[in-house]
C-alpha cells in the first residue's frame, strides 16, 4: 500500500474503507539472522537500513511493548546538525541529510518541517563560542547563520531582549533544523522495515542473552528463545538494565528529563528557540502546542516522571525569556528516561562479546540522531565496521581516552 | 523529595546537589598496579541499577555535609539517609 495524493483522494471517495495496518504482527520464528532488541525510532531505522539498504534477510525486532513506546514517543521533535566536535559534526549531519530525504524514503509522511533552530547570544564570551561553532558548522557542509540581536528582534519581537541578568545580544542561526512528527517517523520506519520483510515482534521482552564461547547465540525471550546470528541492542533508557544481562556495566547512568506542552495556540513561534543561559528551549507544534523542556531533574531514574522543582524551573526560564508563555496555559508534562552517557555522546559499537552490538548513550540528543543512528548501526550490523561517521563513537572510548565532550564537563552524566 | 538528614531531619532535596553512584567513596589507589584500568572502571563505568541505589549527596545549601541516601530509581522513594563518613570509616574498619 503506497501513500499519495491519489490514494488520499480514492479513498475519501470511497469512504475510506481501504486503508489496512501499516504491518504486519507476525509471531517469532525459532531463528533469524539479525536481531534488533528495542522497537523505538533507532531500532526501527536499524532494521529498515539493514533490511532495505544492506539487503538484509530474516531481521527481526523484538519490542517489549508496541512499537515507539519509549523515548520517540516522549521527545521535543526537534532535528539540528549544529554541534562543534568532529566526532559529532559529520554524524548528525548525515543524520539530517536523511532528514531531508526521509518522506520520500519510506513513503510515509513523518511532518519533518525545516522551521530553523535559533541558539540565543547574551555574551561577548557567548558570542565568541558560537562563532566558533557555526564555523565548525560550516566546515562540516552544514548551515550556521551569526545574527545581530536586532536580526533576532524581527524573527522573534516577543523574546525579553533586556533581562538584566541574560539580555540577547545575537544568535546562531540553522535554517535547516527543524522539527518531525516523532511518531510518524517511528510509524514510517516501522511500515518501511515490514514492507522489506522484517518482522516486528511486539510484547515481546528480552529476558537473557544465551551467550556459548564468548559470542551470542540467541536471546530468551517472554515469548520464548530465539536464536540469531547478530544481535543489535538499541533500549536507550534501559541500556544499563538490558546489557547486564549480558554481563556488561556501562558507562552510562539512567536519568528523567522532562518535557512540556501549552494549550494549542495560533501560530507564534517561528522555529525552535533555545536559551542555553538558562536552560530553557521552545517550538510550536503543528497543532499549536508550545513544546518545551529544560534541565533534567539531577539524579538517577527510571520513573517516567519527574518532580516539581524542576517544573517550576523550567517555567521560570521560560518567564524569563519569552514573559508572554506566562499566559499560556500548561497542558500536560511528562518524563522519559534518558541513556546520560559519561561524555554526553553515544555508542555505536560491537561489545566484547562476538555477534552483540550496541547503539545506546544518546542522552537527550537522540530523536534528531534517528536516521544516521539507525543507518550507522545497520551498517555495523551488516559489515563489522563502523559507518564513517560514526567512527568515534567507540564503547572503549572511555578507557582509552578518546572522549567526545561536547560541553566539557568531564564524567558528570547529570550535566551534559 | 525529602531527604531524611541523620542530624538535620527531613530536608528539601533541593538544598542538595547529586554525584552519583556511592561506590565513587571507593578511590582507587592511584599508585598500585593495574591503577589505569581501574580509574578507568571507577570514573566512567556504574551499576545504574532499576530499583534500590546508594548515591552521594552533598548538602550544599545546608550544613555541607555528604550523605549515602538510599532511594528507588524507579518510584523515587527514598528509604534512608547516612552520613557518608560514617559510611568510609565503617568500610576503612571492615578493611575494605
Amino acid at each position: 500500500m503506497r501513500f499519495s495524493g491519489f490514494r488520499v483522494l480514492a479513498e475519501a471517495l470511497t469512504g475510506h474503507t481501504g486503508w489496512r495496518p501499516l504491518w504486519r504482527n507476525p509471531d517469532p520464528q525459532p531463528a533469524y539472522d539479525y536481531i534488533i532488541v528495542g522497537g523505538g525510532g533507532h531500532g526501527l531505522a536499524a532494521a529498515y537500513y539493514l533490511a532495505k539498504t544492506f539487503g538484509k534477510a530474516r531481521i527481526a525486532v523484538l519490542e517489549k511493548g508496541w512499537l515507539g513506546s519509549g523515548n520517540i514517543g516522549r521527545n521535543t521533535t526537534i532535528i539540528r546538525s549544529n554541534y562543534l566536535l568532529p566526532g559529532n559534526q559529520p554524524f548528525y549531519e548525515f543524520s539530517m541529510k536523511l532528514w531531508e530525504n526521509l518522506e520520500q524514503e519510506f513513503n510515509f509522511n513523518a511532518m519533518v518541517s525545516q522551521r530553523g533552530i535559533l541558539n540565543l547570544i547574551h555574551s561577548d564570551g557567548q558570542r565568541d563560542a558560537f562563532r566558533r561553532r557555526g564555523n565548525a558548522i560550516l566546515l562540516s557542509g552544514a548551515d550556521a547563520e551569526l545574527l545581530n540581536a536586532d536580526q533576532v528582534r524581527d524573527m522573534a519581537p516577543f523574546l525579553n531582549f533586556d533581562n538584566a541578568r541574560f539580555p540577547i545580544k545575537g544568535g546562531l542561526l540553522q535554517r535547516r533544523a527543524g522539527t518531525a512528527r516523532h511518531d510518524g517517523v517511528a510509524w514510517g520506519y516501522a511500515r518501511g522495515a515490514d514492507l522489506a520483510g522484517v518482522d516486528l515482534i511486539q510484547n515481546c521482552e528480552v529476558t537473557g542473552f544465551r551467550i556459548e564461547g564468548g559470542a551470542v547465540r540467541g536471546v530468551e525471550t517472554s515469548r520464548g528463545y530465539i536464536a540469531a546470528g547478530k544481535v543489535g541492542v538499541a533500549v536507550a533508557g534501559s541500556s544499563s538494565r538490558v546489557m547486564q544481562m549480558a554481563g556488561m556495566r556501562l558507562p552510562i547512568e539512567s536519568h528523567v528529563l522532562q518535557a512540556f506542552v501549552s494549550e494549542g495556540l495560533k501560530p507564534t513561534i517561528p522555529g525552535v528557540i533555545t536559551f542555553g543561559a538558562g536552560h530553557f528551549y521552545v517550538s510550536q507544534s503543528d497543532k499549536g502546542g508550545l513544546v518545551f523542556g529544560g534541565d533534567l531533574d539531577g539524579y538517577n531514574s527510571y520513573a517516567q516522571r519527574g518532580n516539581l522543582p524542576t517544573i517550576e524551573d523550567v517555567a521560570e526560564g521560560g518567564m524569563a525569556l519569552m514573559p508572554m508563555i506566562g499566559r499560556a496555559r500548561l497542558l500536560r508534562a511528562w518524563g522519559g528516561i534518558m541513556d546520560m552517557s559519561m561524555d554526553g555522546s553515544p555508542i555505536i559499537d560491537k561489545t566484547p562479546i562476538d555477534g552483540l552490538f550496541l547503539n545506546a548513550g544518546w542522552c537527550y540528543g537522540g530523536f534528531k540522531a534517528t536516521p544516521a543512528s539507525g543507518y550507522a548501526f545497520a551498517h555495523l550490523l551488516a559489515t563489522g565496521t563502523p559507518h564513517d561517521t560514526a567512527r568515534g563513537y567507540r564503547l572503549d572510548r572511555f578507557a582509552t581516552g578518546h572522549v567526545i565532550d561536547e560541553k566539557g564537563v568531564g564524567a558528570t552524566p547529570n550535566l551534559h | 523529595m525529602l531527604i531524611p538528614h541523620p542530624l538535620l531531619g527531613l530536608r528539601d532535596a533541593q538544598e542538595f546537589t547529586y554525584l552519583g553512584d556511592a561506590s565513587l567513596i571507593a578511590r582507587p589507589d592511584g599508585m598500585a598496579e593495574g591503577a589505569e584500568a581501574a580509574f578507568a572502571e571507577y570514573v566512567y563505568q556504574r551499576d545504574n541499577p532499576a530499583g534500590l541505589h546508594r548515591e552521594l549527596w552533598f548538602h550544599e545549601q545546608g550544613d555541607r555535609s555528604w550523605l549515602v541516601v538510599t532511594r528507588d530509581t524507579t518510584t523515587h522513594e527514598i528509604i534512608g539517609a547516612e552520613l557518608a563518613r560514617d559510611v568510609s570509616l565503617a568500610r576503612r574498619e571492615a578493611g575494605a
